[in-house]
């Protein structure tokens, strides 16, 4: 199972954290300030698995990948296989690329609620949903479209989105 | 873009926190925006309702606290819109969680929201539910979910399939349930649906051995089919990652055919031509392709495969490992780790492969290549290995070396055949990284040098010029301290050269010096210091000239502010100053360490006590040496008999409790009642005689007690004699053996002990007022015709007496009674009136330089001691 899906940049501020055993938050920004203190100094001509053990607990791995400003990190446990979260990285980094042409970090500062809709689509509850990008940016953006239409609904009267529905 | 336009909007909040140049501007921005968000809240705000939870919750990920907003999201849920809704389940996943009792006012939501017409709402709940269902909401929403399983909309599917793992996990209960609806998602075509479908039998397998068996029946054909067709699918661009085609469903498809196909061979034989299949097919220059096989072989390892298919699996992995891919060769590694236990010999052809990982630039991949080298060696290895590891210690990152001499270390200790490779692998070890080296590991070296008497001499030669290139690793430093100080002299003669040796001068300054060198070394803590001391005490006995040289030395640390080394120092100067007589005996080699006592010790106590006391109680660094002296002598009074006794280690936390304890093992329990240990040859005081005869080199000659009491007049006079010889040690104190001569004695005398050249009276005073405290002095007549030299009385006695001897009056006692020795015991009788006195006694001497020894049971102590 995937534990965590972290994205922060070169200077260690999250720009998307999701967890997927609850962690209070306090927790959660002491976890990412350790796997910030690992990868800070980390080579860049090393691969890209750390034992997250003493970060995460017993049993756990952390896969990271570094673009630009930004690292993407998953947590996972011993029931995924290492390169394929190697690989779902990338899915998801592509993905994140095609949605916002060109993704880079302020993209995704300003629109965190859609990378999660985004991640969402990609894992569910710490298990990978779907790997085509295709599909992914589908049902990303069949919601996007749900979200303009009941937007432009919702500044008409409660009782005129109430019909929103089918 | 967005429809709100008064208040901050999310993106000038954003704008607004990215602009602040400190953390304390931060904190101002985000508490002004939570109080606008609080403001809104206890207004029931509707309009801006969602967009404050989405400004909530990029607060919460800046790690404020945010829990003011978790009722927002309920109502953000019922509401009827669908970007409310959105929001509102997003702030559930973030901001609750399933042990909060808020989430059970969620559940109507969800459920009316699971049965919603429209399905991104349902996938919004479907994925709310999968990452914060509780057991309790599990099985309220089950039968919800499971409908879901068979809608017609295969994102849907593929999400309540996923769903459902979550609630298995919850209650594994309701896995039967489930069973059925999983095994007709693998009939599926939809590329998300099997990943998710094949995902959940997975789980369900490992919930419960009814799916299982259930899964293993119905399933095994079917998983082995979308194997097959996704490997010989053509080129499918949408599933595709570099190349090859949907990975993640081959990846998913092979773990639960591991699953199915562990413990049981029909399946397993029905996987097997699939899985050659794809061990041989897949293409391997690309990461995808290396995850399938990757897992194609932890799935081959995990089946009851057969041998071929095996070998196969390892040359994969092989493979991997000369790959230029550091992820790949991590992989391979863990992996292999796997295998050792299946397979040990075929993993063994890639030793070389696998020692080449130790020496990579990578952390990761070289701490877990040295845990599997670690698991490679054995007893035809062991010697090349070992040369590998040590030789690339010399080249290792610093933050590498203590892992890297910890293996080491265990690997020389544990497959070490012969002697002289063991002291060698350890040298290097100390010279290249002996800082690194825990204390036990050397501790065991010097036992073990202790007892290779052939081998002393190189020891002490090697780690002579050893010392010379790396002083500056402490451990290295203590070992050569310590083998110059006890084997100095074979330093300086070249006693027993080895035929590979060549041949070296050292004087008896150089000797010294080396000492001095790590006595001052700016590094050396107080623990080396402390050896040091004693090493040069050592030596100033065994080179006469340098003995001054050396207590100029040793005087160097008479103001030192650590006390214990100030203290030995004074203490040190004395006896090379004033007591020449006896200091010969009392810097004696020390007997040779106990290998299975050390062993036991080491595995039965943890390292930590170790160290500790060395530091504060140096000269127990040489505890056996403390059997040649007159008692008491060589350090203050109440730790005398568990140097005695305590023979192969030095670490006594508490001196006179372990003193008692120790006895109490050695007397097992026998002597806890004195009468019935009072006839002796019980098996219990057997224990005690052979444990005072450790490291005693001459032959225990027993004799027979005589256990007369006589009176007190013999020996009446004979005390005064001895008060003058007192030594006392620390010079300008006076001496504190005071005389109980002018007491009166209450209890008569006896003679302790009586053989044909040596006879021993106790005469007992006890001071009012203390009951249980005896003081005893003995004194020792000589009843042959020669002067006994290097006398010592060793005396033991039961736990729940504690004994206390004070310096003898002297070490030569006088031929045919022409003088005695006296000595004083105090003894403190912790079950007084209970019990009665009990001791054993041993007394060590030379006749003309020959080792004579006597031994013998007291048991006729006075009554009411």
């Amino acid at each position: 199972m995937i534990r965590a899906v972290i994205v922060m940049n070169t200077q260690g501020k999250p720009r998307l954290v999701k967890f997927y055993d609850f962690q209070p938050p306090e927790k959660q920004q002491e976890l990412i300030r350790s796997v910030y203190g690992v990868l800070s100094e980390r080579a860049d001509n090393v691969s890209n698995f750390v034992e997250a053990d003493a970060i995460f607990g017993p049993g756990t791995q952390l896969v990271y990948k570094h673009f630009a400003t930004l690292y993407f990190v998953f947590v996972f446990d011993s029931a995924e296989n290492e390169l394929a979260m190697l690989d779902l990285i990338q899915v998801f980094v592509e993905t994140l690329d095609r949605c916002f042409k060109n993704v880079c970090e302020l993209d995704m500062v300003f629109n965190f609620n859609k990378m999660h809709m985004l991640l969402d689509e990609i894992i569910f509850g710490g298990q990978v949903l779907e790997t085509s990008s295709e599909q992914v940016l589908k049902a990303v953006e069949e919601i996007a479209k749900l979200e303009k239409s009941s937007s432009a609904i919702s500044l008409v009267p409660k009782s005129v989105s109430a019909r929103f529905g089918r | 873009m967005n429809p709100f336009s008064s208040g901050t909007r999310l993106r000038d909040m954003i704008r607004a926190i990215r602009a602040c140049k400190t953390a304390a501007e931060e904190r101002a921005v985000v508490r002004k925006e939570c109080a606008a968000i609080r403001a809104a809240i206890s207004e029931n705000d509707q309009d801006y309702r969602h967009r404050n939870l989405a400004k909530l919750m990029f607060i919460h990920m800046l790690g404020y606290p945010t829990h003011f907003g978790q009722m927002e999201c309920l109502k953000l849920i019922a509401s009827a819109g669908f970007p409310e809704k959105r929001i509102g389940y997003l702030g559930l996943m973030l901001l609750l969680d399933e042990r909060q009792e808020v989430l059970m006012l969620v559940t109507n939501s969800l459920k009316q929201d699971l049965n919603h017409s429209n399905q991104y709402i349902v996938g919004l709940a479907l994925c709310a539910l999968g990452n914060i269902c509780s057991a309790e909401m599990a099985r309220d929403l089950a039968p919800e979910v499971e409908r879901l399983l068979q809608t017609r909309d295969p994102n849907i599917r593929k999400k309540a399939a996923l769903c459902s793992i979550r609630i298995i996990r919850k209650v594994p209960d309701l896995a039967e349930n489930f069973m059925g609806p999983a095994a007709s998602l693998l009939k599926e075509k939809h590329h998300g649906v099997l990943i998710a479908g094949v995902q959940l039998c997975t789980d369900l397998c490992k919930a419960s051995t009814d799916a299982l068996e259930y899964l293993r029946k119905n399933c095994t054909e079917g998983l082995v089919r979308i194997l097959r067709d996704v490997s010989n699918s053509p080129y499918a661009p949408e599933y595709d990652i570099a190349g090859i085609t949907d990975p993640f469903l081959h990846i998913r498809a092979l773990r639960l055919m591991r699953m199915l196909g562990q413990g049981d061979a029909d399946s397993s034989e029905y996987m097997n031509d699939i899985l050659a299949q794809v061990a041989t097919k897949t293409e391997s220059n690309k990461n995808a392709g290396n995850a399938i096989l990757y897992e194609c072989v932890e799935t081959i390892m995990g089946i009851e495969a057969t041998s071929g298919l095996r070998v196969l699996a390892i040359n994969i992995l092989g493979r991997f490992l000369s790959n230029r891919d550091n992820n790949i060769r991590y992989v391979a590694l863990n992996m292999l780790m796997k295998a050792v236990t299946v397979d040990f010999q075929a993993v063994q052809r890639h030793r070389t492969t696998i020692l080449e990982c130790v020496k990579d630039s990578d952390a990761s991949i070289r701490k877990r290549a040295l845990e599997l080298v670690f698991l490679l060696v054995n007893d035809n290895n062991v010697k090349s290995l070992t040369k590998e590891l040590i030789d690339y210690l010399e080249v290792s990152d610093q933050d590498f070396k203590g892992d890297l001499t910890a293996k080491i270390c265990s690997i020389v200790e544990k497959f070490s055949q012969e002697k002289l490779w063991y002291i060698d692998q350890m040298f290097k070890v100390l010279s290249l990284a002996g800082n690194y080296v825990k204390d036990d590991v050397w501790h065991a070296l010097i036992v073990m040098i202790s007892n290779a008497p052939d081998l002393q001499g190189y020891s002490v030669r090697s780690l002579y010029k050893a010392f010379q290139t790396s002083n500056e690793q402490e451990s290295l430093v203590r070992v050569t301290v310590w083998c110059i100080g006890e084997y100095g002299e074979m330093l300086v003669n070249n006693v027993g050269v080895l035929e590979m040796e060549e041949p070296m001068t050292v004087t008896e300054s150089d000797a010294v010096d080396v000492v001095e060198v790590a006595l001052k070394r700016h590094s050396s803590d107080i623990k080396t210091r402390a050896m040091s001391l004693v090493a040069l005490l050592k030596i100033s006995s065994r080179f006469p000239p340098t003995s001054e040289r050396i207590r100029e030395i040793v005087m160097q640390h008479k103001e030192n502010v650590e006390l214990e080394l100030q203290q030995r120092s004074i203490e040190f100067n004395s006896i090379i100053q004033r007591h020449q007589n006896i200091k010969s005996s009392l810097v004696e080699r020390m007997p040779v360490l106990d290998e299975s006592t050390y062993i036991g010790k080491r595995v039965g106590s943890s390292q930590a006590t170790l160290p500790a006391d060395k530091s504060s109680r140096p000269t127990s660094g040489s505890p056996g040496a403390s059997l040649k002296l007159p008692n008491g002598v060589a350090k203050p009074p109440p730790a005398p008999l568990v140097d005695l006794l305590d023979l192969s280690s030095d670490d006594v936390p508490a001196p006179t409790s372990s003193a008692t304890d120790f006895l109490h093992d050695l007397l097992g329990g026998d002597l806890m009642s004195p009468s019935s240990s009072a006839p002796s040859g019980g098996a219990g005081t057997d224990i005690l005689m052979d444990l005072l005869s450790i490291g005693s080199p001459s032959a225990p000659t027993d004799v027979s007690i005589r256990n007369t009491i006589s009176s007190n007049q013999g020996n009446a006079g004979e005390p005064k004699t001895a008060p003058a010889s007192v030594m006392d040690l620390l010079d300008g104190l006076p001496s504190n053996s005071s005389l109980p001569g002018d007491k009166n004695p209450i209890y008569p005398s006896i003679t302790a002990f009586e053989s044909s050249t040596l006879k021993v009276t106790f005469s007992f005073t006890k001071q009012p007022g203390k009951p249980q405290n005896t003081m005893i002095q003995a004194t020792f007549t000589n009843l042959s015709s020669n002067t006994y030299t290097d006398f010592i009385f060793q005396a033991a006695v039961p736990k729940f007496i504690q004994l206390r001897l004070d310096p003898a009056s002297s070490s030569t006692l006088p031929a045919s009674g022409n003088g005695t020795i006296t000595q004083m015991l105090s003894v403190t009788n912790s079950q007084h009136g209970q019990k009665a006195l009990a001791m054993r006694l041993r007394i060590v001497y030379k006749v003309n330089d020959q080792d004579k020894m006597e031994q013998g049971q007291i048991n006729n102590f006075p009554p009411g001691l």
